[in-house]
Parts: structure tokens; C-alpha cells; sequence
């Protein structure tokens, strides 16, 4: 059964417009459609009538780029567990349901437009230690480096991460701490890894906490709304790392 | 930023910080319990008046408690430090709040209880602590030995309804800042494992209701012992 709703928006023109909410009716929205391409049909409606089209991030439209960034009904990503909002289909709503849609709230996310914001703050904690350091040369052998299999499975749970800011949109400190714990974690576990180890984790703290983003106070709510599901033992791992860092690097 | 300033300066330094400070806190708690359960003794005070004397007489407990309460001020002055560096990386809110679906009432207002705390704790010292040691307290003799009466101190102060009430309120206050804290602080010094963190857990949520219940059992007898 098709669906009427009311959509209550965050519109902003620019950075530095005040913003505020706009409500809108959209009318016999399937509910096989998805989140976005509800949005894109009230955009359709709105073009036509000469208005300015909601913006949003969006690019795979399935799940795996982290682009879709938006705070349905006050959880990021929507009511679902483990997805993202390309990913939410109008049948978790029902008809007559008033669906409030803000931008990421973050002093690190500054708001572009409407529901876009600048995650380029997530870059430059990557830029400053989320790599390894490979020698150029011959392809090397495939498995020619043991790693136990629960080790892999640990490392790959946390590269799982698509980086879509939903932990930082989550937490009540804005904190990107679960973000930045499973770029160091995912690399620290791996053989790989070891050379820039204790390096990484100081640099990557340092650059999380110049961006600006809050401390973790071990609320849990960001591992309850990514995506990927991904857990706050990385962030005590994160920890593991600084601690031992802090007492061996050569950094004075 | 030298290397120290750098680590205790950082969100991750100050708040393993607040984890050691609080775990030394939540051990203190329970040392403090088990001098205190002595006022329900039946026995006119005898076994918390000793105590007393000896708290405060003994120089390693003098030097114990000089360290409580460098750690406490650490405690909140961290606190505080992280409280408004987290307000402020959010300086715009959001319209609709999710509740308690992602997370728990006591985790997101360990700032709202701690500031209860604190108000409890001054009060605390200077109803019991100050009048010990600079106020006037009536003397009594035990075993040959003269002593302040300290239990006479507490007892009196329980005949008040409004004192027992604000004691016994605090520790509900002091049960939800632990039902968060205890295993938070595990998860702050990065210990987290399949092997241990559920026990940690378990542990953590008895914690939180046997100790604050136990301190709180101690007014509410004293207060139905003063009314007969
Ligand atoms: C007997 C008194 C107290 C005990 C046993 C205690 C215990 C604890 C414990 C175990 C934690 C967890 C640390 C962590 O998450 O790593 C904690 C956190 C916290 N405490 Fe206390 N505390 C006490 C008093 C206070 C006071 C007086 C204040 C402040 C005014 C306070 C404010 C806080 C705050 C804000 C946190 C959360 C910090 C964060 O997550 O970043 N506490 N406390
Ligand atoms: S658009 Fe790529 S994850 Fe949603």
C-alpha cells in the first residue's frame, strides 16, 4: 500500500546560512522504494515547481561507499540496525508518519548544504598514519606472510569501515573515536603493520583531537548505529595501542 | 608538547586518568563501607569509635587519605576539562533525540551524576570530616583510651529525616554513576576480552547496587532505630 508522508528538513543554503527546518508532503510513496529514492522523488517534485532540490551525499546506493549521510528520526542511518540510508526501505515506515531528516551534527562535519557535510576531517586522520609502507618491486607470494585466522578475522571486521561518520553523528561528544579505533586497530593487528605501529596510533589520536571531535565516554550508542556493525573493542584496542605507543615510541 | 604533557593532555590519556582515579575511588568505596557497617553494631558505638580513632590517628591511612582526595579533585577537575571539550564538539544539537535506544541514562549523564556526587561529598565532609577535626565533638572512653564519640556524631545526624533522605537519595545517585563507571573504566584502560569483560560486567552491575544499598541500609536503621 502506497504511503502519504510528511518530511520535516533541515534546508541550509550554504555554510554560512542560520538553516533551518522545512516541512514537505510527499504523496503515494512506495514502500519497495528506498530512502533516498523517496528524497529523489519530492527532488523531482521540487524541480518541477522551480525550487531548490534537497541536497544529500549519496554514490553506491549500496551500502558501501558511507556517502548516504543523514539523521532520520534522530538515529543515524534511520530505525534499522547495520545499514545505511540507501539501504532503508519505505516499508519500515507507515502512512500519516511525520519523518524529521537533519545533516550530521559535528564541529568537525561543518554542513555544506541542506544534509551535505564535510567529512574531509576523516581524510586527514587517514593521512596521518591510516597506511602501510610497501617496498616496490615484485609481486610477492600471496600467503607469504602467516597470519592466524582469528587475527584476520579481527583485522577485517574492522576494516569493514566505510567511513561514513555515522559513529561521530551518533555519540553525544561527537567523538570519532570509533572511526579513527578501527583504521589503527586494523592495521596494528596485522604483520604488516608493525612498522609505522606505534607512530600511527599517536599520530592518528593527535589528528582526530585537532580536528576537533569529542572524547569517548564509553556511551556504546556509536557501535549500535554503524553500518558495519563494528565494536567498541576496537576502541579499547585503540587504547591498548596509545598506552604502549606512549610508553615505547621514540617520539619525545 | 613534550611526550607527558602530549599523553595526559589527550581524550585517550585523560580518560584512562579518570578510569585509574576511578577505580581507586570504587576501592575506596568499599574500604569506607566496611568501617561504616560498624555503626550497626549493637554495642553503643564501642567498635566505631576504635575505628574512628584509628583512621584518623594512623600514619598510613593519613597518607591514604591524602592521596583520596589528590585523586578525587583529579577526578573531577578531568571531568570537568572533558565535559566542555565534548560540548563543544557539538555546538549545534539535534531536534529529535533517540533516547535510550543506543545507549544507556546513566552513561550519557556520568557528568550530571558526578556534579550530584560532588555536592554530596562536600556536604559529607563537612557534616562528619570538618567537625571531627575542627569542630567540637563529645569525648568518651573506651577501654581506658578517650576518643571522640564519633558514633554519637552520626546517630544524632540521622534523627533528621531530611539528612538520612539526602544520604540515602545520594547513594541511588552513586549506584547509576557506577553502573556505568565500574566496567567503563575496564573498557578506558583498554581491557576488553571474550575471556573477561562479561565477568567484568556482572561484576560491575552487583557492585553498583550491594555497595551504595549497603551504605544507604545504615542510615535508614539508625533513623527507624531513633524513632523507636
Ligand atoms: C565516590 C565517588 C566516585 C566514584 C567511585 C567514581 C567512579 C567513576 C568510575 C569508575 C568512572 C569510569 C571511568 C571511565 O569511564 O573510564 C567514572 C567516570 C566519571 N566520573 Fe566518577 N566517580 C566518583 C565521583 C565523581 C565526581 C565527584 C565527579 C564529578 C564531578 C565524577 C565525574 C565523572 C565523569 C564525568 C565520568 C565520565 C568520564 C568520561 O566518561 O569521560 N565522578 N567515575
Ligand atoms: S550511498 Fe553508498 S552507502 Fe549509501
Amino acid at each position: 500500500m502506497n504511503m502519504n508522508l510528511k518530511l520535516n528538513i533541515w534546508r541550509q543554503k550554504n555554510a554560512n546560512d542560520k538553516g533551518k527546518f522545512v516541512t514537505y508532503e510527499v504523496s503515494d510513496v512506495s514502500p519497495d522504494m528506498s530512502f533516498l529514492e523517496m528524497i529523489d522523488v519530492l527532488n523531482e517534485d521540487l524541480t518541477r515547481k522551480g525550487e531548490d532540490p534537497v541536497h544529500f551525499d549519496h554514490d553506491c546506493r549500496e551500502g558501501i561507499c558511507g556517502a548516504c549521510s543523514m539523521v532520520i528520526n534522530g538515529r543515524a542511518h534511520g530505525p534499522k540496525r547495520g545499514i545505511t540510508t540507501c539501504q532503508l526501505h519505505m516499508r519500515s515506515f507507515k502512512e500519516g508518519d511525520s519523518i524529521t531528516i537533519e545533516p550530521w551534527r559535528a564541529d568537525a562535519f561543518p554542513v555544506v548544504k541542506d544534509l551535505v557535510v564535510d567529512r574531509s576531517a576523516f581524510d586527514r586522520i587517514i593521512q596521518a598514519g591510516g597506511y602501510v609502507s610497501v617496498g616496490t618491486g615484485g609481486t610477492p607470494d600471496a600467503n607469504a606472510i602467516p597470519i592466524p585466522k582469528k587475527t584476520a578475522d579481527i583485522a577485517m571486521d574492522a576494516a569493514q569501515c566505510i567511513g561514513c561518520g555515522a559513529c561521530v553523528a551518533t555519540c553525544k561528544n561527537a567523538s570519532a573515536m570509533l572511526f579513527t579505533s578501527a583504521k589503527i586497530s586494523q592495521l596494528a593487528v596485522l604483520p604488516q603493520g608493525q612498522t609505522e605501529r606505534y607512530n600511527r596510533v599517536e599520530k592518528m589520536i593527535m589528528q582526530m583531537e585537532e580536528e576537533g571531535f569529542g572524547g569517548c565516554t564509553n556511551t556504546g550508542a556509536c557501535e549500535v548505529e554503524c553500518p558495519k556493525e563494528i565494536s567498541i573493542e576496537h576502541i579499547a584496542r585503540a587504547h591498548r595501542e596509545f598506552i604502549a605507543a606512549k610508553a615505547c615510541s621514540h617520539n619525545v | 608538547m613534550s611526550w607527558i604533557t602530549n599523553t595526559l593532555t589527550s581524550t585517550v590519556g585523560r580518560k584512562v586518568i579518570m578510569a585509574l582515579t576511578g577505580l581507586f575511588l570504587t576501592l575506596f568505596l568499599a574500604v569506607h563501607l566496611a568501617g561504616n557497617l560498624q555503626l550497626l553494631k549493637n554495642d553503643g558505638g564501642e567498635s566505631f569509635n576504635i575505628y574512628t580513632q584509628f583512621m584518623a590517628h594512623n600514619p598510613l591511612i593519613q597518607a591514604i587519605s591524602k592521596g583520596n582526595f589528590f585523586f578525587i579533585l583529579l577526578h573531577i577537575y578531568v571531568s570537568f576539562t572533558l565535559y566542555f571539550r565534548n560540548k563543544k564538539a557539538r555546538p549545534v544539537g539535534y531536534k529529535v533525540a533517540p533516547g535510550n535506544v543506543s545507549s544507556s541514562w546513566a552513561s550519557r549523564s556520568m557528568t550530571l551524576l558526578g556534579t550530584l556526587i560532588l555536592i554530596f561529598i562536600l556536604l559529607h565532609l563537612r557534616g562528619y570530616w570538618y567537625v571531627l577535626k575542627f569542630g567540637h565533638v563529645p569525648m568518651v572512653t573506651v577501654n581506658g583510651v578517650e576518643m571522640h564519640d564519633a558514633y554519637r556524631l552520626v546517630v544524632e545526624s540521622y534523627q533528621n529525616p531530611l539528612i538520612a533522605g539526602f544520604y540515602i537519595l545520594s547513594m541511588g545517585v552513586l549506584a547509576f554513576h557506577l553502573w556505568h563507571g565500574f566496567s567503563s573504566a575496564f573498557q578506558s584502560l583498554g581491557l576488553s576480552h571474550v575471556k573477561y569483560t562479561g565477568f567484568i560486567k556482572v561484576v560491575g552491575k552487583l557492585y553498583a547496587i550491594v555497595v551504595p544499598a549497603l551504605f544507604a541500609l545504615i542510615p535508614i536503621m539508625l533513623y527507624l532505630k531513633s524513632i523507636g
